[in-house]
């Protein structure tokens, strides 16, 4: 199911509505990297809220999507994880290193106004 | 908090996630896995067996991953096998085993396998150390050209 990417502002949000295939993620990975460029957007927010799983592959496409929009130019925050979530992650060893991540969708949008104010 | 009630509703949703849901989960269910979309079935039975069980919030989501990774070991390098539910009882402790097989290429170094950051498809390396680290027992038997068989088990705390 197609996880729908809304614009605000300088801002894609990206908001996972129910559990996702593999090809899912990629697609949304896919999407992303290409509406950065198609919207000028400054960043990225992708909302895992409700993932109840976030496992080896979802993690590495989480990752890999954070590196393409930065190479695109802009920045990406994970916002959302759960606390069982993050426990299993961890339990697992599986990281998002180098990512921003936040607590939710309001911290995060703090969080790119914040940085976005640094770097201009 | 997020809901559990995903189960159904997203496979309704979904492109033939429907078809492996069964509308109540019995005592053991088995889950054909063919294709990235059964992994997801495959957690959200299980998932849904580990919570009749008993298990807390924190316990199925491992539970859930677990079954996540082993029945993507499938997909990747099997393509296809099946990933078992089953609800164990012990005297008054009860438990989940999750049993995914498939008739694959086998596992030519379990030894090897079985230590962090290895891996054959380019992964995380971090599959079957990470299962065994998230549920109570774990064991696993691969034939080379014969395919793999791994029997994981959680008991309630």
């Amino acid at each position: 199911m197609e996880v729908p990417i809304l614009k605000q502002g300088d801002y894609l949000i990206a908001s996972i509505q129910s559990a996702l295939s593999d090809s899912d993620l990629v697609q949304l990975r896919d999407a992303l990297v290409e509406k950065v460029g198609r919207f000028r957007s400054r960043g990225v927010i992708v909302d895992v809220t409700v993932l109840d799983v976030m496992d080896s592959f979802s993690t590495r496409i989480l990752r890999d999507l954070a590196h393409m929009i930065r190479l695109r130019g802009a920045r990406t925050v994970i916002v959302g994880v759960q606390p069982e979530v993050a426990f299993t992650m961890v339990q697992l060893g599986l990281r998002l290193e180098g990512i921003a991540t936040a607590l939710d969708l309001e911290e995060g949008l703090a969080y790119l106004d914040e940085t976005g104010e640094k770097e201009s | 908090m997020r809901s559990d009630k995903h189960d159904g509703s997203v496979a309704a949703k979904g492109t033939g996630l429907a078809r492996n849901v069964p509308t109540s989960v019995s005592r053991e269910t088995s889950v054909p896995i063919e294709s990235d979309l059964d992994i997801v079935t495959a957690r959200q039975v299980g998932r849904a067996l580990a919570e009749r069980v008993g298990f807390e919030a924190g316990e199925l989501t491992l539970i859930a991953t677990a079954i996540s990774e082993l029945a993507r070991n499938i997909v990747l390098y099997a393509k296809r096998g099946e990933v078992v539910v089953k609800v164990l009882e012990n005297g008054t402790r009860r438990g989940i085993e999750v049993v995914s097989s498939d008739e694959g290429p086998g596992i030519p170094n379990v030894t090897h396998a079985m230590q962090d950051g290895y891996s054959t498809s380019g992964g995380l390396g971090l599959g079957l150390p990470g299962v065994k680290r998230l549920m109570d027992e774990f064991e696993i038997s691969s034939v080379v050209g014969h395919g793999t068989v791994v029997k994981v088990a959680k008991w309630r705390a």
